[in-house]
């Protein structure tokens, strides 16, 4: 990147003198130094203004909103008939929430699925990371490429493909697998989470990769080839040296992750289409889509969004409240660099 | 290093490093060859299709398919597509512009409290979009623009990561000397921004855009929440309905099969020509 940098401040000196030339009227003002930060925060204001603009409406104003929406509820006065009358309900739509045993067994198939994936995926991308650092690999760059490109793959367009690999009749894996005489239903009882966890490793695997390869090359040499000086042999090396230089990285890959497999959706809901295991309220979010647009339960759909949102900012918060304790060493060294 | 090996070390060596290439041959191949699959199954017609008969080029049918897919429901397919261009194309070149002007002025500028503005952008990365896709749906029934091109349109402008990948490269890219001296020819704070600092965050604003650019076009929750009309669905959206027609109908497989191939491929082109720019944005992200 640093060349990156040089080559741009050349290249873009020229243009920035022109660009000042062509405004020699505010030149007497600027000699004011009230009115230059005066200036200088109108300027900050301009630029910051669209986003926090998109921050509000898109983001603070929906969260207020479902938050308002969770304490009410809509009525409808006796056998149905009449009107529908939206009413103040408290906490009713929570209590709903949290004692309704299939928003509950969402949960528990989330919390299953974090168990297997999270940990899957830390070991085995800082694992082909090191790999890819030991220097043994050929053609790096393309494995690189290679291992990033499922990323380029939408969501959904994964889903579709891994689905009809599972799918009997239409996948070469299963017929493989079947003339080894080995019938797997990938789509089975105890099959369909595991199948999922290798979606969702199948499109981020790669991606991760390249975030603990990007720390492990910023590692210095120094310290490798001393532990090699010192006898000790690659995969010592590795670990005892490389691996507590990175666990940083590890943090965040192990917090992006949770945070999006809590809001696991698109995967099961396209699986739901193939088979009845997985169920229309699968996940959190499953449940709260199938509140609002099957049920049309809006009150309910908005506490479970508040839950989902509650839960999601407690684990993460609470992960880098943790990794920021834990970490400090690592965080002086990255900051001397 | 690897020549300074003494002899002795040569042989397990050797072992080790054949070992190693085929753990991550063997995992470069889990990830391309279902990608592989996809382009070979787009390229045969529906009953070589289900005899799983992928290899033989004798029924070379790519063209067929697509012929299918752009004719099917009135070629609605090129619609979608078109659509999915729109939100994309359009939302992260506006979303990366605004949200790398924000993290400049994070960097540029000192202002009381605005390490306390960051931390509500920074909480903004924590919460992913889906959590915000319903509270959004019931904001914009209120507001009446469910079911437009704006209520996909605008939430996917909202790129807080992009703030803080803005802010990460104006510290690398934008020394400070470069518009101290724009100050002393008397330019104008934003006439600085936009003629000199924008050109110097050139590759920010791409990597930005290119991540942006994924994120729309792999969103599925938010259309699939706020649209009902199919002629405002983006592809994801499309293909979805389309596969729950091919459970009943299995003439929709190669539909959606050969449909899926058309949407990965520009993000696969994009990400091999910009290779550059998404590793320096994981780098950056990398370096918390």
């Amino acid at each position: 990147m640093t060349t990156t940098t040089t080559t741009q401040t050349g290249a873009a000196g020229a243009p920035g003198r022109a660009g000042a030339g062509a405004r020699p009227a505010a030149v007497p003002r600027s000699g004011a130094p009230d009115t230059a930060r005066r200036r200088r925060l109108g300027a900050c204001a301009a630029l910051m203004t669209p986003f926090f603009v998109l921050l509000v409406v898109v983001f603070l104003v929906p969260v207020g909103g479902a938050v308002w929406l969770s304490f009410f509820s809509d009525d409808q006065p006796g056998l149905g008939f009449g009107p529908e009358r939206t009413v103040f309900a408290g906490l009713r739509s929570y209590r709903a929430v949290l004692s309704d045993p299939t928003f509950l067994a969402g949960l528990g198939t989330t919390a299953l699925y974090c168990l297997v994936y999270i940990p899957l995926m830390v070991l085995l991308a800082l694992a082909l990371a090191l790999l890819l650092d030991s220097g043994a690999v050929r053609l790096r760059r393309t494995a690189q490429l290679g291992l990033f490109l499922p990323h380029a793959v939408p969501g959904l367009i994964a889903a579709v493909i891994w689905l009809y690999l599972y799918t009997p009749g239409l996948s070469p894996v299963v017929e493989a697998l079947a003339e080894a005489d080995i019938t797997v239903d990938f789509l089975g009882v105890d099959t369909v989470l595991p199948s999922i966890v290798n979606v969702a490793m199948w499109s981020n695997l790669g991606y991760n990769v390249v975030i603990f390869y990007a720390a492990l090359q910023a590692v210095p040499r120094e310290l490798t080839e001393a532990a090699l000086v010192d006898g000790a042999g690659p995969v010592r090396t590795a670990l005892q040296i490389k691996v507590p230089l990175v666990r940083a990285s590890g943090v965040m890959v192990a917090m992006f992750t949770l945070i999006w497999s809590l809001q696991l959706f698109t995967e099961p809901m396209l699986l739901s289409q193939a088979t009845p295991i997985v169920g229309s309220r699968f996940t959190p979010n499953m449940y709260i889509y199938d509140a609002a647009f099957t049920r049309n339960n809006y009150g309910l759909a908005a506490a479970a969004s508040v839950v989902l949102l509650a839960v999601t900012v407690a684990l993460s918060y609470g992960l880098s409240r943790w990794s920021n304790r834990t970490g400090a060493a690592h965080a002086a060294q990255e900051g001397s660099r | 290093m690897s020549g300074f090996a003494p002899p002795r070390a040569a042989r397990p060596r050797l072992l080790g490093r054949t070992a190693v290439n085929a753990v991550v041959g063997l995992s470069v191949l889990y990830t391309l060859l279902p990608v592989l699959w996809l382009v070979l199954a787009a390229a045969k017609n529906r009953d070589a299709l289900f005899s799983s008969d992928l290899l033989s080029l004798g029924d070379f049918s790519l063209a067929d398919n697509i012929s299918t897919l752009f004719a099917t429901q009135d070629g609605i397919y090129g619609r979608w597509y078109v659509n999915s261009l729109l939100y994309a194309v359009l939302g992260a070149a506006l979303g990366s512009m605004v949200s790398v002007a924000c993290g400049y002025a994070f960097d540029k500028y000192r202002f009381r409290g605005k390490e306390k503005l960051f931390g509500l952008v920074l909480a903004g990365v924590m919460v992913p979009p889906t959590v915000l896709a319903l509270p959004l749906y019931l904001m914009a029934s209120e507001v009446g623009v469910v079911n437009t091109f704006w209520s996909v349109f605008i939430p996917v402008l909202f790129n807080p990561f992009g703030v803080y990948l803005g802010r990460v490269f104006s510290q690398g890219y934008v020394p400070d000397e470069v518009l101290e001296a724009a100050r002393v020819d008397g330019a104008g704070e934003l006439a600085s921004y936009f003629r000199v600092a924008l050109r110097m965050l050139g590759p920010g604003v791409v990597t930005v855009f290119l991540f942006q650019l994924t994120a729309i076009w792999n969103n599925f929750f938010l259309p699939m929440v706020m649209l009902s009309d199919q002629s405002l669905f983006p592809v994801s959206l499309g293909l979805y309905i389309w596969n729950s027609s091919a459970v009943v109908t299995p003439d929709y497989y190669p539909v959606v099969i050969t449909g899926s191939l058309l949407a990965v491929l520009p993000l696969i082109v994009a990400f091999v020509l910009l290779q550059r720019y998404w590793k320096s944005g994981l780098t950056a992200g990398s370096v918390k």
